[in-house]
């Protein structure tokens, strides 16, 4: 069965721009970049947008879908309210390149900055031994496809350019949890605090425990519950009790 | 210009290991990728990783993956990249470990690993169904980590290693008959770029994008073996293409999409509208005996593998791809033309959620179908080609190009006819790897550089913005008649007048994507990158269905209807594709003879059924 849909795109360059009216013949079991995939080979050939997997595998193709930050590939029409246009906007917080493609180089730079994982120096290749119990907490944020809408939608960084200097973002802030709850991590060994750095470099404190980023994620990753929470409360601990820090030091890491 | 040691054009797993290891051996080393960094194709490997480290069967050994893999391409693999791909693959998992990648744990707490088709023990190491994340991840992170390392020495992240993001390659430079560079495009800006350099990998992945139904991703339009051809490299056993057997075949929007074979590796079984088990129909003469042959058997399989031999629903891709084909032609299919694969009834619901969250999770959202109550809806879908660039086993070097190097899916040779699922991420690492030891070791052996000639940069500009003259038809249009062209002639069942059928309409589509006009401007135009990409597409698909009808037998990934059986003969014939002024030439060349005592490993009455009397005669011989 195929219908038609009113869709109310953005276009343009460098956040100069407007919406784009369009129509289009809508079948059944279609996601939204069905539609405009229909609508690059019908009506707009150079309307630009990101998507590789067109899965939900890739977190390539990030947009706004009737204002609210999704993933192209996984947004059925028919969750979308009927009769009424269908309006795709590229992510607010990132600055626009053209059309639903922004920069998210923001993202990658805070990549950088968060120190990677430190291999404990008395084991070789093949000697690691972990049990499941223990990664389980690391592995659920290792689901991450970096699709940045639980960037976008943060509203430290949404509403604020001026904090993202200070502040990773939930997803960044995730990663320093993963890190942390790793079993074999030995980055205290090698004079790094995760815990303090979470706070004092990558803006822990700007997390108001919204949960706003947990809502948007496409892999229905509890990043606040989770991850956040449990770092304040890491990072609480470290800050009241140098006895934490010192017995993970030496193996006596509490059970937490 | 930039100038680098080593350029890598791709960035999924080969690319990165590549990329990894050429900066380890202190050169500078850029990598190029026409997506953003983390996004390549390798993320959507689901399944696993194959390497023999027993954790879970210590009866597995190289030996036998070895055997495995060599079973699952029909022999057509060269052995010493199967032999290097079965001895190293564990060394190259364990090293993501001390990257910071977490696999899931057997009891005793090392790396758990899953059964797969073709695979005599279990030997995926995985992460529930999201493997190709954990890779990618991992060697994306590690890649970081080599920055943070250069950060700290020199301030500057990007000193040694540095990834160009949304750029694509359009043609490798050459100074004579070495390579001298890469010149491209900018998706961003549409500006081109070009970077001197004496050695490039090629990691780009497949060609899948050529076909109608395909799990393949948006990258996948054969542009390093396109590259290949024009820098004057070979391309070898072009016509296996391995169609998956389960794909997704409803809705419309989704099919391709596919189901990951861990749900058979886990239990899951084939059913055809009558309900019945079909795979015992159709086990082949060659594995006989590997096989069970009662549904009771296949069962106890899953508890006792020692004693029970493995259901049917896990032999190689090729026959249950071709088995699912030949039930849904007889009209045992479902309504929308493929067949039942059922774990519903054989697995918990909460089993199910934990083993295959995102096969859960895809079904559910895309299809509506809940698969721990009812069994999904599949049918095959073309997912890899064995086929690729020509390469020197040991260093991943073309033979015909100094300078040039390919690993990956780009490359061709490893897995023979058919390709083992997990075989493809395990070999990323292993071959990912030599072939950045040896392009280092080549670069840092030079005396002096090869230069960039201006007149090839001038005609590559050209090249490419030949698509915004006016006047000619729409790229969107071509691309379409070309993946209906391939699936419908050239696809899982072949024969020689559709095969001849599609080189007609490919000499066509050919002259008509040389006038293909875009609309707009240069910046991030997918019109225009696509207009570019057919070139790409078009060599790959000449090259498939020019061997595909020399080759005049069925093997793999490659099945002929008027030629069904498998050829003694032809086992000892590669078809090697290079371009010429008139166009994809094809010839055979001899595919070396498998080392005494590796063929050792092989009973003799199993080698018989490859082997010609002579060759086994020659070995005895010896
Ligand atoms: C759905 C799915 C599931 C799979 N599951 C498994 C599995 O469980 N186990 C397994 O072993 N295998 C699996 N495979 C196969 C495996 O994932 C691929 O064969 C493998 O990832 C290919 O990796 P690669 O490094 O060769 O290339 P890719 O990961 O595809 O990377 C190609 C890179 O090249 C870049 N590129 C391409 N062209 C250009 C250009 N012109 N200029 C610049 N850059 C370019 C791309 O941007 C990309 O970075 C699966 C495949 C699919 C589709
Ligand atoms: S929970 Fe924290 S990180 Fe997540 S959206 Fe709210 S403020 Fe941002
Ligand atoms: S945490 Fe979720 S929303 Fe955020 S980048 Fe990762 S997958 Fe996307
Ligand atoms: S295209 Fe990959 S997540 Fe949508």
């Amino acid at each position: 069965m195929s219908k038609d849909v009113e869709f109310r795109i953005w276009r343009g360059e460098g956040g100069q721009g407007g919406f784009a009216n369009y129509r289009v013949e809508v079948n059944e079991g279609e996601v939204v970049l069905d539609l405009v995939h229909r609508l690059q080979a019908t009506q707009a050939p150079d309307l630009a947008v990101r998507w590789n997997c067109k899965a939900g595998k890739c977190g390539s193709c990030s947009a706004e879908i009737n204002g609210r930050p999704r993933l192209l590939c996984m947004t059925r029409m028919s969750t979308l309210p009927a009769g009424q246009p269908v309006v795709l906007t590229p992510l607010r917080a990132f600055p626009s390149i053209r059309d639903l493609v922004t920069d998210v180089s923001f993202n990658y730079a805070k990549a950088r900055e968060v120190p990677s994982f430190v291999p404990p120096a008395e084991l070789k290749p093949g000697e690691y031994r972990m049990r499941q119990e223990d990664v389980n907490r690391s592995q659920e944020f290792r689901k991450c496809i970096e699709c940045f809408l639980c960037q976008d939608t943060c509203h430290a960084v949404r509403d604020h350019e001026e904090n993202k200097a200070a502040f990773a973002g939930p997803r960044f802030l995730m990663r320093v949890a993963e890190l942390d709850m790793h079993p074999l991590d030995a980055a205290a060994e090698a004079g790094l605090d995760r815990r303090a750095d979470a706070q004092d470099v990558h803006g822990l404190g700007y997390c108001n425990i919204t949960k706003c980023c947990t809502e948007v994620c496409p892999e229905h990753i509890r990043i606040t519950d989770n991850a956040l929470i449990p770092l304040k409360e890491r990072v609480a601990d470290r800050k009241y009790d140098p006895l934490v820090w010192l017995g993970s030091k030496i193996g006596l890491r509490p059970k937490s | 210009m930039d100038s680098y040691d080593v350029v890598v054009v791709g960035a999924g797993g080969a690319g990165l290991r590549a990329a990894i290891e050429a900066r380890e051996q202190g050169l500078r080393v850029a990598v190029i990728c026409k997506s953003l960094f983390g996004k390549a194709h390798t993320v959507m490997a689901e399944g696993g990783i194959a390497a023999a480290m027993g954790n879970v069967n210590s009866g597995d050994s190289w030996q036998v993956h070895f055997r495995d893999t060599m079973r699952g391409g029909k022999f057509l693999n060269h052995w010493r990249m199967a032999e290097l791909h079965a001895t190293e693959a564990p060394e190259r998992v364990w090293e993501l470990e001390t990257w910071g990648a977490l696999f899931d744990r057997t009891t005793d707490g090392r790396i758990s690993q899953r059964n797969f088709g073709g695979h005599e023990y279990p030997r995926l190491a995985h992460v529930g169904d999201r493997t190709g994340l954990e890779l990618i991840r991992t060697l994306q992170q590690k890649v970081v980590s080599l920055q943070q390392q250069d950060f700290k020495e020199s301030g500057d992240y990007e000193a040694r290693l540095k990834v160009f993001q949304e750029y694509t390659v359009t043609r490798v430079l050459k100074e004579g008959d070495r390579v001298a560079g890469v010149f491209g495009y900018v998706r961003e800006s549409g500006q081109f770029f070009s970077i001197a350099a004496p050695a490039v990998v090629l990691a780009t992945g497949g060609i899948g994008k050529s076909f109608k139904v395909t799990s393949n991703s948006w990258e996948y339009t054969g542009d390093g073996h396109a590259l290949a051809l024009l820098a004057g490299a070979s391309l070898l056993n072009m016509e296996f293409v391995q169609f998956h057997p389960t794909g997704m075949v409803w809705p419309p929007s989704v099919k391709g999409i596919l189901v990951t074979e861990s749900v058979r590796g886990d239990g899951g079984v084939l059913r055809n509208s009558e309900g019945r088990r079909f795979m015992f129909d159709y086990v082949p003469e060659v594995f006989k005996g590997q096989y069970a042959q009662t549904e009771e058997e296949a069962d106890r399989w899953y508890a006792d593998p020692d004693h029970n031999r493995r259901p049917p629903e896990l032999l190689p891709r090729d026959e249950v791809a071709r088995a699912i084909n030949s039930e849904v032609k007889a009209g045992r299919g479902t309504a929308h033309g493929g067949v039942q694969l059922d774990v519903s009834s054989r697995l918990p619901a909460e089993e199910i959620i934990r083993r295959l969250p995102s096969m859960y999770h895809q079904f559910k959202e895309l299809a509506d179908v809940d698969i721990t109550r009812e069994p999904m809806e599949v049918g095959p879908t073309c997912h890899y080609v064995m086929g690729g660039v020509e390469v020197d086993p040991d260093t991943a070097a073309s033979p015909a190009v100094a300078g040039l190097y390919a690993a990956g899916e780009v490359a061709g040779g490893m897995h023979g006819s058919n390709r083992l699922g997990g075989n493809s991420l395990s070999d990323l690492l292993v071959f990912g790897r030599r072939a950045g030891l040896h392009a280092a070791r080549y670069a840092a052996g030079l005396t002096t550089r090869p230069v960039v000639d201006q007149a090839q940069l001038d005609a590559a500009a050209a090249e490419a913005l030949a698509p915004f003259a006016e006047g000619g038809e729409n790229p969107y249009t071509l691309h379409q008649e070309l993946q209906q062209t391939m699936n419908d002639l050239v696809g899982i069942i072949r024969r020689a007048g559709e095969m001849k059928q599609a080189l007609d309409r490919l000499a066509v589509l050919r002259r008509r994507a040389a006038r293909v006009t875009v609309e707009g401007h240069r910046q991030f135009n997918p019109g225009w990158h696509l207009a570019l990409d057919l070139r790409n597409m078009l060599l790959a698909s000449e090259c498939v269905a020019r061997a595909g009808l020399l080759r005049r037998e069925s093997r793999g990934g490659h099945t002929r209807e008027d030629w069904p059986g498998m050829d003694r003969d032809w086992r000892r014939v590669n078809l090697v594709c290079t371009l010429d002024e008139d166009g994809i030439a094809v010839q055979r060349q001899a595919n070396p003879p498998v080392r005494s005592d590796l063929l050792a490993l092989f009973e003799r009455e199993e080698l018989a059924k490859y082997f010609t009397p002579e060759e086994l005669a020659d070995e005895q011989g010896r």
